[in-house]
């Protein structure tokens, strides 16, 4: 007889919405391709239709955009550092480490991601004075690392407990197990997840905009204070991140698919 | 007691309130098959996870050899290296091909190089009839093939004893007999083995001692024909009509 197991899917939901188009949806007018298409069309052809004052404002945009993907792929990595450790730290039979880690987790998830921002450059900026960027980094990768932490926890408990039996009988270590037969299996289950917190992250960053990084946002708002062209500057600041988080979700769904596929 | 391999003193597994073994006692000879059977909630699998430490005894001790599995301060990673393991649901390793996990732990555990580890990952894979499944991951494998190299991944650390958690119950007849041919080799090898089944016709065939455990307890120990055929209590011969 074996002990009572609890019943063990390996699907696991953290998000808080629908990011990835469904693949299931293939017909011509998917709602992801009406929206990426449309978005699309309306960035080139606006400066085209009407180049004053559109194609100034594409003009503006780039540096923003750089600014945007530098901070939201340095914080993603530095977050998928930080959540991989905490979640090893919240599965971990060590009662401090276990305690430490659901403490950052509850803090950190309890705080607005906005706050944290302030407190990181403002607050602490009377201790240590940190960069801008380097603020915004800190405090994106400090945040999302906690999401993160639970995605990893939830992976790393989705595989079937039989599958670090099977590595303990063999004779490897816990460490060994987790590290070659747990984590390459959790790799499959969060990335899906993983790539929705990308794609997240890619949206809270404008909120770095406000400590003066001249990300997308912060590029279109130092145009239009200018130029008074509100309307204009933000439909297409809106529809420039419309593009960009639609197609790296698409990118997501193709990849989610490939490593079903490829069991 | 020095040609006993498996030494099982007195051995109690509680969890929370309820006891799943009950003072069992039994010792396996060097190149024994063993067989436990008894119904389902009668303590048979968690005995046998006992011996690996995969359940920690509650009370009682275990050795293999001279070793103590029951120890705190033993080190069971290096017994678990001379015990071998087959579980009902295989549990084979899904991102590796038939290969990697038959190499795997040689590798990693012994430190054998990648070659010779392959080199008898295939010589074992060939001994269970899968010489042409090498690349096969366990998606692509049937039930009684994934439980074969089950079987050949547990022997790549050439184990002096193996054991068995129902290694049948989760397939489908006509691969049963594959998997028990199997076993049937490996203990005409010699092997020292425990195994936790129903198969009647593998006990009569290859099986030294018969084990009927019923509510935690070893009720009846004896040589398979004399189990089967002319049980001596009466809890087994309830449970023999039941199977039979």
């Amino acid at each position: 007889m074996a002990p009572i197991e609890r019943e063990q899917g390996t699907r696991i939901t953290v998000s808080d919405g629908a990011l990835i188009p469904d693949q299931g949806e293939t017909s011509l007018f998917s709602a992801w391709r009406i929206s990426f298409y449309g978005a699309l069309a309306l960035v080139i052809l606006l400066p085209v239709l009407s180049p004053d004052p559109y194609r100034d404002i594409i003009a503006r945009l780039p540096m923003g955009i750089l600014r945007t993907f530098q901070v939201t792929v340095t914080s993603i990595i530095i977050a998928l550092g930080i959540g991989l450790i905490t979640g090893l730290g919240r599965i971990s039979r060590v009662t401090v480490i276990n305690r430490i880690a659901t403490v950052y987790v509850e803090v950190i998830r309890g705080i607005p991601l906005l706050v944290q921002l302030f407190y990181i450059y403002f607050a602490l900026g009377r201790f240590l004075s940190l960069d801008r960027i380097v603020s915004a980094i800190a405090a994106m990768s400090i945040c999302y690392g906690a999401y993160m932490g639970e995605i990893f926890r939830a992976g790393i408990q989705s595989i079937p407990k039989g599958q670090m039996e099977a590595a303990l009988a063999l004779g490897m270590s816990r460490t060994q197990a987790l590290r070659l037969v747990i984590l390459p299996q959790t790799v499959r289950v969060v990335l899906p997840p993983v790539g929705n917190e990308f794609i997240a992250l890619l949206k809270d960053s404008s909120l770095v905009s406000i400590v003066a990084v001249t990300d997308l946002l912060r590029a279109g708002r130092e145009y239009a204070s200018t130029t008074f062209y509100y309307f204009e500057t933000y439909t297409m600041v809106a529809l420039v991140y419309l593009v960009i988080t639609l197609f790296f979700s698409k990118i997501v769904a193709i990849m989610e698919e490939r490593l079903s596929h490829g069991r | 007691m020095a040609d006993s391999r498996i030494r099982i003193e007195n051995v109690s597994k509680r969890f929370g309130s309820v006891t799943a073994v009950r003072n069992a006692s039994l010792t396996v000879a060097a190149g024994e098959v063993v067989l436990i059977i008894g119904p389902s909630g009668s303590g048979k699998s968690t005995l046998l996870r006992c011996v690996n430490r995969l359940e920690t005894a509650s009370e009682g001790e275990i050795f293999i050899d001279d070793d103590s599995v029951t120890d705190p301060r033993g080190n069971i990673r290096a017994i678990r290296e001379e015990v071998g393991m087959v579980f009902q649901n295989f549990n084979l390793f899904p991102h590796l091909t038939a290969r990697d996990n038959v190499a795997l732990s040689p590798r990693k555990v012994r430190g054998v190089s990648k070659e010779e580890a392959y080199q008898r990952a295939e010589a074992l894979l060939d001994r269970v009839g899968l010489s042409d499944k090498y690349d096969s991951y366990p998606a692509q494998l049937s039930g009684g093939q994934q439980q074969r190299v089950a079987i050949a991944r547990a022997l790549a650390m050439q184990p002096k004893v193996m054991l068995f958690d129902e290694p049948t119950s989760a397939l489908d007849p006509e691969m049963i007999k594959e998997v028990l041919d199997a076993m049937l080799d490996l203990a005409q090898e010699g092997m020292t083995m425990l195994v936790v089944s129903h198969e009647m016709g593998f006990a009569r065939a290859a099986a030294d001692k018969v084990v009927f455990m019923d509510n935690g307890e070893i009720i009846e120990i004896g040589a398979p024909d004399a189990v089967f055929d002319r049980p001596t209590e009466e809890r087994t011969r309830k449970f023999l009509a039941h199977i039979l």
